[in-house]
């Protein structure tokens, strides 16, 4: 007859001393001690297998307490009526994006004319000429100091061409032109890479804008008709007002959002 | 040919363009207008014979008095004089004073086929090859009795809902308007003021469609948990909530008038579940569940015949049968033939199974006998036309044409839509339907034939549904692009009118029945109705 057996008759048969009890708490108070001087004196591969041991009881220990946490937890509402209702016609249907519709031309036409926008910078640290500029040194002696290079990214039109360098004042490299932004939808909140059309305004100086300088916080007006966005009238979104929000000169893209 | 004689001319035209005839421009007019204009002027017209005999007859065939001979210049009016005081003489003085529609049988590239006579006898003449020497066989058609004025503009928004509308329906006397929305509220409207009547609580989840029963007392909403709640449109009060199916409902439709006498209890509903349930809505039984889909039923119609017709994304449409003598829900025939998910279906009957009893004027009815008799009347009138038609769109970009009382093959296919087909309706004379497609276009369709007659374009987004003014002469189209568009039929290729002023994609649309005007819902949450 195995030993517990054996005990467990005992104790049926005689009933357990009338100290047990007591000596039972002792003992799991004093184990916590007793381990830790252990856990103290321990070295070697010893020192190792225990601390893996004790390690692992201790995970299990965080994951029992976790799970009766989750009891005190709020869960989520089962009454809640999902969001963006759509007609029977339309549920299951995979692919359909669904666009909001953006603020009508109006609306946009009437801040483009004040050239006020709510944007997403509202601030932005000016940008000094003396930043913006390179002077350039022409003439034979390289003593003439009327020509600039700028050196920040620029939206260059497709239709321009080049002056005569005796009347060029103002050099766009053609390195640091860009034709494309990437366009952040906020409320979507996907990102577009769409053809920049003209920069509206640079908050830094209106010369600036004119010779269409990004910089971070320039509006932009960049083209959105692959987004199928329409206007309450019915017709399809053209051209929609976008903020530069990086720096592009240092980044070599730009980076905008969507002005809704 | 002497090309020295030649006195004007533009273009090539079959014949050398300007030598015999100085004033044809080598190209055909499309515009009446113009026809009319060279009237009397054109050489051609004086080719042909100066009179011609023709024979009127009916939808049904039968002949209407002997061959008569009339002049090649009368145009339809003229047609429409004679044929009244032909009918006058007969002694069918009730079908004297409305107007008719004229047809003739003309072979197209070997397909005989209707075609309307919409100005004279001669420009239909010198446009066809026909027959001067033959007799020329007129089918005669009635129109409707009443005028519906188009609509353009927006007379009221109704703000109200907290999400997206829906769905919205008029009343079949057009005096209510009721909408569901994803706010999970049905609202009732007041037509004359618009301005809310009862604002409902108690669905769970967005409601997704809506019909009013056909006497026009109760109203029937579905949601997407698959509840069915019956309201009393007096009061706005449920009569009776019950959770229908295990998941959302896609359509329900009310048992015609006529088959039940007069006590509109019995209506049936789709689910994605695939099944469909027949309800009792007096006992609050389910009757029957129609189980033989294997996939999520789209759409289900309750015929004028007693048939329901149910389409499936399985690619089937199964047609089961209520009538009184047989065992009811029996599957009768199973419509194959399309080759992807059918997302809709519309009946020739549809809108005279709608309107119920009532008139285009929605005159109450004293007792519900009464309606009864007079919806029987209506549909004895207009079953006349032939047996019922039934079309269905489907993803496969097709739409199919059916005699699903008779045979399980299909009339005909119609092609030419380039994206999935989402609605379908029924004109309400049967004479045409339009069905709205993804592609952005509106296609219209001969009623009978099926043949294509006109694509509508203008949309700039998906169209998402179309809607009938009563006298079959206007459409309008619910798009995506937040717009709707009205349509003159069937010449109109551009919009008539444009309306705009929804701020988001229109979801919604129902033309009143009685003509007065136009419901469109949206997803900005608004409700807008557009009078002429």
């Amino acid at each position: 007859m195995p030993q517990h057996e054996h005990m467990e008759r005992h104790r049926k048969l005689h009933g357990r001393r009338m100290d047990a009890e007591e000596r039972d708490r002792k003992k799991e108070s004093r184990l916590v001690h007793k381990r830790s001087e252990f856990a103290q004196k321990v070295h070697g591969i010893r020192a190792k297998i225990y601390q893996k041991r004790r390690f692992k009881e201790k995970a299990t220990m965080r994951k029992t307490i976790a799970m009766h946490n989750q009891r005190s937890n709020q869960h989520a509402n089962d009454e809640a009526v999902a969001d963006g209702a759509v007609p029977a016609y339309l549920l299951d249907r995979e692919g359909v994006s669904r666009a909001k519709v953006l603020s009508n031309t109006v609306k946009q036409k009437r801040k483009e004319k004040a050239g006020k926008w709510e944007v997403p910078i509202p601030k932005v640290k000016p940008v000094a000429d003396d930043e913006m500029f390179k002077i350039l040194k022409t003439g034979k002696r390289q003593k003439k100091a009327w020509k600039r290079m700028v050196t920040k990214c620029t939206f260059v039109g497709d239709s321009f061409t080049r002056k005569n360098p005796k009347y060029e004042r103002f050099i766009r490299p053609s390195g640091l032109r860009m034709k494309r932004a990437n366009v952040t939808h906020p409320e979507l909140k996907t990102t577009f890479q769409l053809a920049i059309l003209g920069v509206k305004k640079n908050p830094s100086s209106q010369i600036y804008t004119n010779l269409g300088v990004l910089t971070k916080g320039t509006i932009i007006e960049v083209n959105v008709s692959e987004l199928g966005l329409v206007t309450t009238s019915g017709k399809v979104a053209w051209g929609k007002m976008a903020q530069v929000t990086n720096n592009p000169e240092l980044d070599g893209c730009v980076n905008a959002v969507l002005l809704v | 040919m002497s090309g020295d004689k030649r006195t004007g001319g533009i273009a090539w035209a079959g014949s050398l363009v300007g030598s015999e005839n100085p004033k044809s421009l080598g190209y055909r007019y499309s515009n009446p207008a113009k026809r009319y204009r060279k009237d009397g002027e054109n050489e051609e017209e004086h080719k042909l014979p100066t009179n011609l005999v023709i024979q009127f007859r009916n939808r049904q065939g039968e002949e209407l008095a002997d061959n008569l001979d009339v002049p090649t210049g009368s145009s339809v009016d003229d047609l429409q004089a004679l044929i009244r005081s032909l009918l006058e003489q007969q002694g069918d003085g009730d079908n004297a004073k409305i107007p008719y529609s004229f047809y003739a049988k003309v072979e197209k590239n070997g397909v005989l086929d209707d075609v309307e006579i919409t100005h004279r006898l001669s420009d239909f003449l010198n446009e066809n090859k026909v027959s001067t020497e033959d007799v020329l066989q007129l089918t005669y058609q009635p129109l409707a009795v009443f005028r519906v004025r188009p609509v353009t503009r927006c007379t009221d928004t109704m703000p109200g809902h907290t999400e997206a509308i829906l769905h919205v329906s008029y009343s079949p006397d057009g005096k209510h308007l009721a909408s569901g929305g994803g706010d999970t509220t049905v609202r009732f409207w007041d037509v004359n003021t618009s301005l809310p009547k009862h604002t409902c609580k108690q669905h769970k989840n967005h409601v997704l469609c809506t019909a009013w029963s056909p006497d026009g007392t109760r109203f029937a909403s579905c949601d997407k948990n698959g509840v069915l709640i019956l309201w009393d449109p007096t009061n706005g009060k449920p009569i009776f909530s019950k959770k229908a199916h295990r998941q959302y409902i896609s359509s329900l439709s009310w048992e015609p008038m006529h088959l039940n006498g007069g006590k509109c209890e019995r209506l049936v509903t789709s689910s994605k579940d695939s099944t469909c349930k027949v309800w009792n809505v007096r006992t609050q039984q389910c009757l029957l569940t129609l189980s033989g889909h294997t996939d999520s039923v789209e759409c289900v119609r309750w015929g004028g015949e007693g048939f329901l017709y149910s389409a499936s994304r399985d690619r089937s449409i199964k047609v089961w049968t209520m009538k009184d003598g047989d065992v009811p829900g029996k599957l009768v025939r199973s419509l194959k033939g399309h080759s992807h998910r059918v997302n809709t279906l519309a009946l020739s009957s549809d809108y005279i199974c709608r309107t119920g009893p009532f008139d285009h004027r929605g005159t109450p009815f004293a007792s519900r006998e009464e309606g009864f008799q007079a919806s029987v009347e209506k549909y004895k009138n207009f079953i006349q036309q032939g047996h019922e038609r039934l079309v269905s769109g489907s993803d496969d970009y097709t739409l199919f044409l059916w005699h699903p009382t008779q045979e399980k093959h299909p009339i005909k296919r119609l092609t030419g839509h380039q994206q999935a087909v989402n609605h379908i309706a029924f004109s309400p004379d049967g004479r045409y339907f339009a069905s709205a497609s993804f592609d952005k276009k509106v296609k219209l369709w001969n009623g009978f034939s099926g043949d294509f007659l006109n694509t509508l374009t203008g949309h700039v987004g998906p169209v998402y549904q179309v809607a009938w003014s009563s006298d079959s002469q206007y459409l309008v189209s619910a798009s995506k692009d937040s717009t709707a568009k009205l349509w003159e039929v069937p010449t109109g290729k551009r919009a008539r009118a444009t309306l705009p002023g929804h701020a988001d994609e229109v979801f919604a649309l129902d033309w009143s029945p009685n003509g007065a005007s136009v419901a469109t819902g949206s997803k900005d949450r608004t409700i807008k109705i557009w009078k002429c």
